[in-house]
């Protein structure tokens, strides 16, 4: 008789399952003005609220002092599964007479990136970050190859 | 009581047959019946469509239509008038008159299903003794429609679909069937008016007990897979077969397709509503209680058309809640539990009429 009372249990357990899956529907019906996530988002660029962790355009963090924490180490260039980062790096003469390696230019190929983050998480200085913006379109392709470092900017002291 | 639908019909009625001669009169009903008909699925298609997109936006946390006038209300009408000036293209490889011929069988069986329903009190197209049974036997006509259009299409998709549909409808009409039966065999009668009646003193669903409900259920289950709807939408099933059935259609003839599905939905829903809710019978316990006069001033076709869209609700929320089954786990579900289930319900739901169990 086990048979039976597997068949039983089947039917009792699929409704049971149903009903636990129309419940949330159901909330999510009667409860769609509180619920609803659809951001309108033309009609609310004023109030547009995005995720924390949206990625929008890779950025460079600079300071009030114009000062950024890239070293140039080309980690996040090696990181990058399509070509997006180049970075041109020069050689800096320290006041001890030593030469030592510092960012250059940090161009970054919008067009090419996927929003992967893998060069973010690459950065062993957390010298760049993904912004929020999202409205990347211009009139012209060469527009969209960006150069992330300021003018006149240099490496913060002390990071290595 | 002046203004309601029996009255109006049987003035109409009056005056045509006192005016023309009977044979004249009779055509000019069956124009006004037919004009009411197109009208009411025109409407249907109207209302059921936007429904159905507001209620899934709902459900999957978003706004749904909201542009097309006051809260998107005109969404569907600017959507059929887009259809309509779409070109109506038939494949090269098409047999030209099944193809064509295909959305007009769907949508006419869809309108003959029409003939028994009860709108309102007395308000009725053709009060036929054999009213469930017709139900029934046309309902299995569209399956013709559905294969036609498969098969015509000359499309590997078209056919799968159309086969899938076959044998889904031609399944679940057993159970569907059987659980319309449990309902006859309490009433005593096929007579949809005379089911209706038998409900003066509380629904179906509240008199039967338990066996009711398990045979409403299965009703509503299968009702769901003959309209072929989500979970059970094995026929169109977009991720698998492009469009199923209707993969080879545009402009109107889609619609058509696209149409029929919601009229369908309504007609099943109705003849739940009909069945097992009482049709336009308003929510009575009993005989001559205060309750019941209260709920008599609701007119009879809010009941009916409430009770409708409520069913319809329901069977939405089946399609925005469940994944799509297989299908081998559709066949199991209806020849492996429903068939079952339904027959030993069919016994117990005897045994109540026998003993006369229910209130």
């Amino acid at each position: 008789m086990s048979f039976i009372s597997k068949y039983i249990k089947d039917v009792f357990g699929a409704m049971k399952s149903l009903l636990t899956g129309m419940k949330l529907t159901g909330y999510y019906a009667t409860h769609h003005k509180k619920e609803k996530i659809t951001q309108q988002y033309p009609d609310n660029k004023e109030t547009l609220h995005l995720p924390e962790r949206f990625r929008g355009e890779v950025v460079m963090i600079h300071d009030e002092n114009n000062e950024h924490a890239c070293t140039g180490c080309t980690a996040c260039e090696l990181a990058c599964p399509n070509a997006t980062i180049k970075i041109i790096t020069k050689y800096d003469v320290m006041p001890d007479g030593k030469k030592k390696k510092a960012l250059d230019t940090f161009v970054y190929h919008l067009q090419l990136c996927t929003f992967c983050n893998l060069c973010i998480e690459a950065c062993p200085t957390a010298a760049i970050k993904m912004d929020q913006t999202f409205e990347h379109s211009v009139t012209d392709r060469s527009k969209l190859t960006k150069i992330l470092n300021k003018p006149g900017s240099k490496i913060r002291e002390g990071v290595e | 009581m002046g203004l309601s639908f029996e009255n109006i019909t049987n003035n109409i009625h009056d005056w045509l047959y006192n005016t023309f001669n009977p044979t004249i009169a009779l055509l000019i009903e069956f124009t006004i019946i037919g004009v009411l008909v197109i009208g009411l699925f025109s409407v249907l298609g109207l209302v059921l469509i936007l429904m159905e997109r507001k209620v899934s936006a709902w459900m999957q946390l978003r706004l749904g239509p909201n542009r097309v006038g006051p809260k998107g209300m005109f969404q569907t009408v600017a959507d059929t008038v887009k259809l309509i000036v779409k070109e109506g293209m038939t494949p090269t490889g098409a047999d030209k008159l099944l193809f064509n011929l295909a959305p007009f069988i769907v949508m006419i069986v869809a309108m003959v299903i029409l003939a028994p329903l009860m709108f309102a009190k007395g308000f009725q197209i053709w009060d036929i003794n054999i009213g469930v049974f017709f139900f029934i036997a046309i309902s299995s006509v569209s399956v013709i429609g559905i294969l036609m259009a498969g098969w015509a299409s000359n499309n590997k998709y078209s056919l799968l679909g159309a086969m899938r549909s076959g044998a889904q409808i031609v399944s679940y009409e057993l159970s569907a069937g059987l659980s319309v039966i449990s309902i006859v065999v309490l009433a005593g009668s096929l007579r949809v008016s005379d089911i209706i009646a038998s409900q003066q003193d509380g629904w179906w669903i509240f008199k039967g007990h338990l066996p009711v409900w398990i045979a409403f259920v299965i009703f509503i289950i299968a009702v769901t897979a003959e309209t072929n709807r989500a979970p059970f939408d094995l026929a169109e099933a977009e991720s698998e077969l492009t469009a199923g059935f209707h993969t080879e259609y545009s402009g109107m003839k889609f619609a058509l397709f696209f149409l029929a599905e919601y009229v369908n939905i309504f007609v099943v829903c109705a003849i739940g509503a009909t069945l097992f809710l009482g049709g336009w019978m308003p929510l009575h316990f009993g005989t001559g209680t205060k309750f019941n006069e209260v709920m008599d001033y609701i007119p009879s076709s809010i009941w009916f058309f409430g009770k409708t869209f409520f069913l319809i609700f329901v069977i939405m929320w089946f399609r925005w809640t469940f994944p799509r089954m297989r299908i081998d786990q559709l066949l199991n579900l209806e020849w492996k539990y429903l068939l079952p289930i339904s027959m030993i319900n069919l016994l117990l739901v005897t045994l109540i009429a026998i003993m006369k169990w229910y209130f």
